[in-house]
């Protein structure tokens, strides 16, 4: 499905390919294993991590953020239409240009803050969205069965009404981080940090086909073990679903 | 906010920056990227629509549907578009098959669940009045999934608007995103008013789409209050996929 796989076996000559201290780099192949050994400390590792550390923020303060506003929402319910206008027109600008909007405002410019006010923009909508759902599907004889029990608002929503919306919010997560990892490659342009840096690299030096694949290649596979990892959360925190499904 | 006012202002020269040679104006650039946009969002729906529904129809094929839609949220457009580039070049051809491997997937999956999730209940009830497989997928499924499909669509939409412009820095002239990736000729007004270009034109895409899916959602599932704004945009998933 994708280029990568739908291109034609003889790969054509790329013109103007610039001198190389590659052997298979200056063959033009597909894949030049001895570049990503050879730089796999310097450029590919660094920036792998960098990338890490951009998503883990960005998700963290959307995730605190949203989760804030969902519960504010659910207590008062005016509040959601506003919430969900603002942030789906965040969610709706393309991120070049939100890049480029923050970037001259006082206090950003071309810094990591500009980046994560960006990926944490992105983040907002679907994480309140789904956590707001989450929280509206618990069944009202369940919130019967916890006040009949003594318990508190406050109680009520730590103990029954948060565990059980907690499929819901993973998969928010889940998502969520998804999207950060794929928006944070172009967050290279104003951080010069991240997988997107060995990507706008290899396009302007030359397209340089394994920076690309290599760096495309750790983009996607952050994005899987991110994805599996909060399955494996959620299978953990919720043992119940696993009882209930037996 | 000064930045601002000279972005509005080279919104107002419609591009131009003085005592520079001309170039492309910025309603031609605008129109350029809603073009290639636009070609790619009507291929990948030609491709994708009729997969999804009539996967959907004949509920076969979920693991491939669903699973689609998640290894695609995966795909970062920059990586998709650079790698395309270095091996098939540069040209409109590769960037709208870019545009159409991104965007294929969320429409199939969306299409998918969209007509695999109508109850069962009332195809049987249209069966049972004698409709035929192809009258039911027209008259009893598509118009009950209108409100999923176009969900694909939108969400499909909002990555090719985004992508077109993204397609500026591999290198492929003739977008908004040209005028970003030229800081050195137009300035920080001209990538401002440019990103504020991009961004009156994804807003702009998504209102039109929006407003197509409320024009065509039959009456009685039309919802009222403000929950479908966001649901069209990125579907609530509960369950894990």
């Amino acid at each position: 499905m994708t280029p990568l796989a739908s291109a034609p076996g003889p790969v054509i000559p790329n013109f103007g390919g610039g001198p190389s201290s590659f052997a298979c780099e200056r063959a033009n192949r597909l894949f030049c294993s001895d570049w990503v050994s050879a730089n796999w400390s310097t450029v590919l590792w660094p920036a792998l991590r960098q990338h890490i550390v951009l998503t883990l923020i960005a998700v963290a303060i959307g995730f605190a953020i949203s989760t804030a506003l969902a519960l504010l929402a659910y207590r008062r319910r005016w509040l959601e239409r506003p919430v969900l206008v603002v942030t789906s027109v965040l969610y709706t600008i393309p991120s070049l240009a939100l890049f480029e909007l923050l970037e001259p405002l006082p206090g950003l410019g071309l810094s990591r803050t500009t980046a994560e006010v960006a990926l944490v923009s992105y983040t907002l909508l679907i994480l309140f969205r789904n956590t707001l759902t989450g929280l509206r599907e618990v069944p009202d004889e369940v919130r019967d069965a916890a006040a009949g029990m003594g318990m508190g608002p406050v109680q009520t929503l730590v103990r029954v009404e948060l565990p059980l919306a907690l499929p819901a919010i993973i998969a928010g997560l889940r998502i969520a981080t998804v999207t950060v990892i794929s928006l944070a490659t172009v967050a290279a342009l104003i951080d010069n940090e991240g997988l997107g840096v060995p990507i706008l690299t290899a396009i302007s030096n030359e397209v340089f086909k394994t920076e690309l694949i290599a760096a495309g290649a750790l983009a996607v596979a952050l994005a899987l073990a991110a994805d599996g990892l909060l399955v494996i959360a959620q299978r953990l925190l919720t043992p119940w679903a696993r009882v209930a499904a037996r | 906010m000064h930045n601002f006012i000279q972005a509005l202002q080279f919104i107002g020269r419609d591009g131009q920056v003085p005592g520079a040679p001309p170039l492309p104006t910025l309603v031609h650039l605008t129109l350029e990227t809603l073009k290639i946009a636009a070609l790619g969002l009507g291929i990948s729906i030609l491709i994708a629509l009729p997969v999804g529904l009539w996967l959907g129809h004949i509920h076969r094929g979920s693991f491939v549907a669903i699973n689609l839609g998640n290894i695609w949220r995966a795909l970062p457009s920059l990586a998709v578009l650079a790698i395309g580039v270095a091996f098939l070049g540069l040209g409109l051809r590769n960037v709208e098959l870019a545009l159409v491997v991104l965007a294929v997937p969320p429409i199939i999956t969306n299409a998918y669940v969209a007509i695999d999730g109508v109850e069962r209940d009332v195809v049987d009830a249209a069966r049972g009045m004698g409709l035929t497989g192809w009258q039911i997928l027209r008259q009893v499924e598509l118009p009950l999934g209108v409100p999923l499909i176009f969900a694909g669509m939108r969400t499909a939409a909002l990555f090719v608007v985004s992508t077109t412009t993204i397609a500026a820095l591999t290198g492929y002239s003739g977008s908004l995103g040209d005028i970003i990736n030229n800081e050195t000729s137009y300035h920080l007004s001209g990538v401002l008013g440019a990103a504020i270009c991009i961004a009156v034109l994804a807003l702009a895409v998504e209102f039109v789409l929006a407003w197509a899916q409320r024009a065509l959602t039959p009456r009685g599932l039309k919802v009222t209050g403000s929950q479908d704004v966001a649901r069209a945009i990125v579907p609530v998933v509960t369950e894990s996929g």
